[in-house]
């Protein structure tokens, strides 16, 4: 098999280029994935840029992403592949006289069979990474589905035999860790986790998705940011719910946050109530500042 | 430079990692063998000399679950960390290695004016109250290269570490940063800043300024925590260290026995927790048992299979959900067990048809109004300690007699479809127990649970009396830390 990359350094700079910026672990969880052909398991905290990493790599090695969403009830003719009952119907109708083995041989071939985002990654000629989104909504047993394939990149259909990959696919899995997953599926797979960044790198992230915003404001909502994650709240400001502070900031012309703006702007960041009064409280000396409803929309 | 494989073979490398593994797995990280060989062969992909893509290619194949990463962090830096001659205990020699990081520095200080790089002299003549100056000024600026030698150095000076003696490195930290003295090092950094600017700050910005240094001041302790922990690691041997550090993962951490840190952890970890109790909770009883035949639903399925129904309908089951009453000793001894189990009781309440919850030490309060349109739990739960009236004679635990009053208060509010949870460790000081009580309780509620604290073995020594409590329940659990509370709790529903 063909590496991919060259080397972590060289991970990193590409990622950043399609304006993903990872840190070393990233790049270098990514770069080893490649060399031992193993998937990656991604796990944090909502809005930490699990789902962008996969984009980012599929866009950055110019392959195609191919995506599954996970979700209760989801099985196997949604995820590998599924028989097109009709149209093997309107064969078997369209010519009754024939030899019955010869149909059967017939309807149960590749015109016939419909495949699903997991069966297509396996398939594909091109290059291709297969993302499967929240992996932890599946029912543990529907999870077995997925081993065969994060395993030995192959599928079996009984009518058919076994369909091996062209290539190993890059495979990304993301969880937001609702439940355990199984064992078996942890020790296929590669783990990272994608924690809040720190300063440095969050402020990065301003500066690459908000190219409008001036370094002193990055720098402020960096801080700011941070100082509101070390409460102890319900739900801690994602990665997308700063970007979108710092665009309704850029949009509303603020060029220095204070305690009145961080005050009226809050919701923006935070969406409890109890959340949102805390950090108030922690703004403090505007005492006119627990009025956040007049909030202009981004 | 990547190693090829017979690179490896031969290396020492491949006989730490051994000794590494079997560490992680005594730290009760569950390290199975395919993810052994994956972490021998990520190694072989990544260049040696980088130290942080080793931990992140170890941590990727070995850590597959992030509460553990702790530990495998420790375990990591003592089996991997930098070692040397200048690690040794008692050699004062050190090597800094920032160079010309002071440039734009205008406040420059005697101190400072020193050249950073000459290593062995350099830092050992200073005054303690130079050293402190440094220090001040690396903090100010964010020095971090600085910051490190002169953590380095402190450990020297203050730490007093000797070779071969047998203390924890906790020790050696708590003199070091006794003599750095970090808090009033934090106030001078407020008024440093105060005083550079001309305009008046807000307190927002004071705020911001102060995360700022508490940031740094932390990276300054974790520094000279790597420092100690290196010299011992050099001092000691590798295995001895990794044995004395061994801490508890955080579902294992024994609420009665919890430090002040393990604490903050067990508050951090009970949120994830209830969420996944609650989505798992929620599921087994959508995909219980199947309810009856729907017939309506059944026959309009049918009219598609040209009136046969073929594909038949069922409602969805509607198993009764409990009321709960949770009765917990809030004593010092076993407050935080009792804090943690109503944290979790609440956060799932909605498995729950009612949930109601008393407190006791020899008195007894119902709190039930606490926890009531609260959407923060932990909030009501801190108020319970504080505000909750149940001290009656002399704030010692009283089973008996609060028991007495909630038998008189609330017993008649028992039904049968109560499931009543006791929490305590029935230390009962040597008053009557009452236990006349929790039997009547048994025949009016649906069940009755006892949850102690205690590691069983202690159950019934000195004035535990909980054996005779629990001939009259349907069990008693020893819950003593997170993993038992979830287990248990799971089963209640």
């Amino acid at each position: 098999m063909e590496n991919r990359f060259e080397d972590v350094i060289g991970v990193r700079a590409s990622l950043s280029d399609v304006s993903y910026l990872a840190d070393e672990g990233i790049a270098g969880i990514v770069y080893l994935a490649d060399r031992l052909g193993k998937p990656i398991l991604v796990e944090g905290p909502a809005g930490t840029g699990k789902t962008q990493l996969a984009k980012s790599v599929a866009e950055m090695i110019n392959a195609r992403l191919i995506r599954l969403q996970c979700y209760e009830g989801l099985d196997e003719s949604k995820a590998l592949y599924e028989w097109n009952y009709k149209k093997q119907l309107l064969r078997i109708q369209a010519e009754g006289g024939e030899d019955w083995g010869e149909i059967e041989d017939d309807i149960f071939s590749e015109d016939f069979l419909l495949t699903r985002p997991l069966l297509e990654a396996i398939r594909a000629e091109d290059p291709v990474v297969l993302l499967v989104d929240e992996v932890d909504r599946v029912e543990v047993e529907t999870e077995a589905l997925l081993l065969e394939i994060l395993s030995d990149y192959q599928v079996s259909i009984p009518e058919l035999g076994t369909v091996e990959a062209k290539q190993v696919p890059l495979v990304f899995l993301t969880s937001n860790a609702t439940r355990e997953l199984s064992e078996a599926l942890k020790r296929r797979c590669l783990y990272l986790y994608i924690d809040y960044p720190d300063l440095e790198r969050e402020r990065e992230i301003v500066l690459a998705k908000v190219p409008e915003i001036d370094e002193n404001l990055a720098d402020q909502v960096a801080r700011i940011v941070r100082s509101i994650r070390q409460l102890d709240l319900k739900k801690s400001p994602s990665v997308s719910e700063t970007l979108d502070w710092a665009r309704t900031l850029v949009l509303l012309g603020i060029s220095k946050v204070d305690a009145q703006t961080a005050t009226e702007t809050v919701n923006i960041l935070l969406k409890y109530r109890t959340d949102i009064e805390k950090a108030v409280k922690e703004f403090a000396d505007s005492p006119d500042g627990l009025d956040e409803d007049e909030e202009t929309t981004e | 430079m990547a190693i090829t494989d017979s690179e490896l073979e031969n290396s020492p490398l491949l006989e730490l990692l051994g000794g590494f593994i079997v560490e992680l797995r005594e730290a009760g990280l569950p390290v199975s063998l395919t993810e052994n060989l994956d972490a021998m062969e990520a190694v072989t992909h990544i260049p040696l000399e980088d130290r942080e893509a080793f931990k992140y290619a170890l941590g990727a194949t070995l850590v597959k679950n992030h509460t553990h990463w702790k530990a495998f962090e420790v375990v990591f830096e003592v089996y991997f960390s930098m070692r040397g001659e200048e690690y040794v205990i008692g050699s004062g020699s050190e090597g800094s290695d920032s160079d010309d990081n002071q440039e734009g520095d205008e406040s420059a200080l005697p101190g400072q004016g020193q050249p950073q790089g000459g290593g062995g002299g350099g830092m050992q003549s200073l005054t303690p109250e130079q050293l402190a100056e440094m220090l001040f000024n690396a903090l100010l600026n964010g020095d971090m290269a600085m910051m490190s030698a002169l953590a380095r150095q402190a450990v020297i000076r203050f730490a007093g570490m000797e070779p071969g003696r047998p203390v924890g490195g906790t020790y050696y930290l708590y003199r070091t940063l006794r003599n750095l003295d970090l808090d009033g090092m934090l106030e001078k950094l407020m008024e440093a800043t105060k005083s550079q600017t001309s305009e008046p700050v807000s307190q927002f910005e004071e705020r911001l300024e102060r995360d700022e240094f508490l940031d740094r001041i932390e990276k300054l302790k974790a520094e000279v925590e790597a420092e100690i922990r290196r010299r011992l690691v050099a001092d000691r041997g590798v295995e001895a260290m990794a044995r004395t550090l061994r801490k508890p993962l955080p579902e294992d951490v024994d609420f009665m026995h919890a430090s002040r840190e393990e604490m903050a952890e067990l508050r951090k970890a009970i949120y994830p927790l209830t969420r996944k109790l609650a989505v798992r909770l929620a599921r087994k009883r959508r995909h219980g048992r199947k309810g009856p035949l729907d017939f309506r639903n059944t026959i309009r399925h049918s009219l598609s299979y040209g009136g046969v129904p073929a594909e038949p309908k069922f409602r969805f089951p509607r198993p009764a959900k409990p009321e709960i009453m949770v009765i917990a000793d809030i004593s010092g001894s076993v407050a935080s067990f009792a804090r943690f189990t109503l944290h979790l009781v609440y956060a799932i309440s909605n498995q729950f048809s009612k949930v109601r919850s008393f407190v006791f030490i020899d008195g007894l309060d119902e709190v039930t109004k606490f926890f009531e349109g609260v959407e923060d739990i932990g909030e009501a739960v801190h108020r319970v300690n504080t505000e909750a009236d149940v001290v009656w004679v002399d704030g010692h635990s009283d089973y008996g007699h609060a028991f007495d009053v909630f038998w008189e208060r609330f017993g008649r509010d028992l039904g049968p479809k109560t499931t009543v949870l006791i929490l305590g460790d029935a230390r009962n000081n040597y008053h009557a127990s009452q236990s006349w009580i929790i039997k009547e309780m048994k025949h009016k509620a649906r069940k009755v649970y006892w949850l102690n604290p205690e590691p069983h073995a202690y159950w019934d020594t000195g004035d535990s009396i909980v054996g005779e409590y629990t001939t009259h329940t349907d069990g008693c659990y020893e819950v003593r830390n997170l993993r038992q509370l979830e287990n248990f709790v799971e089963k209640l529903v």
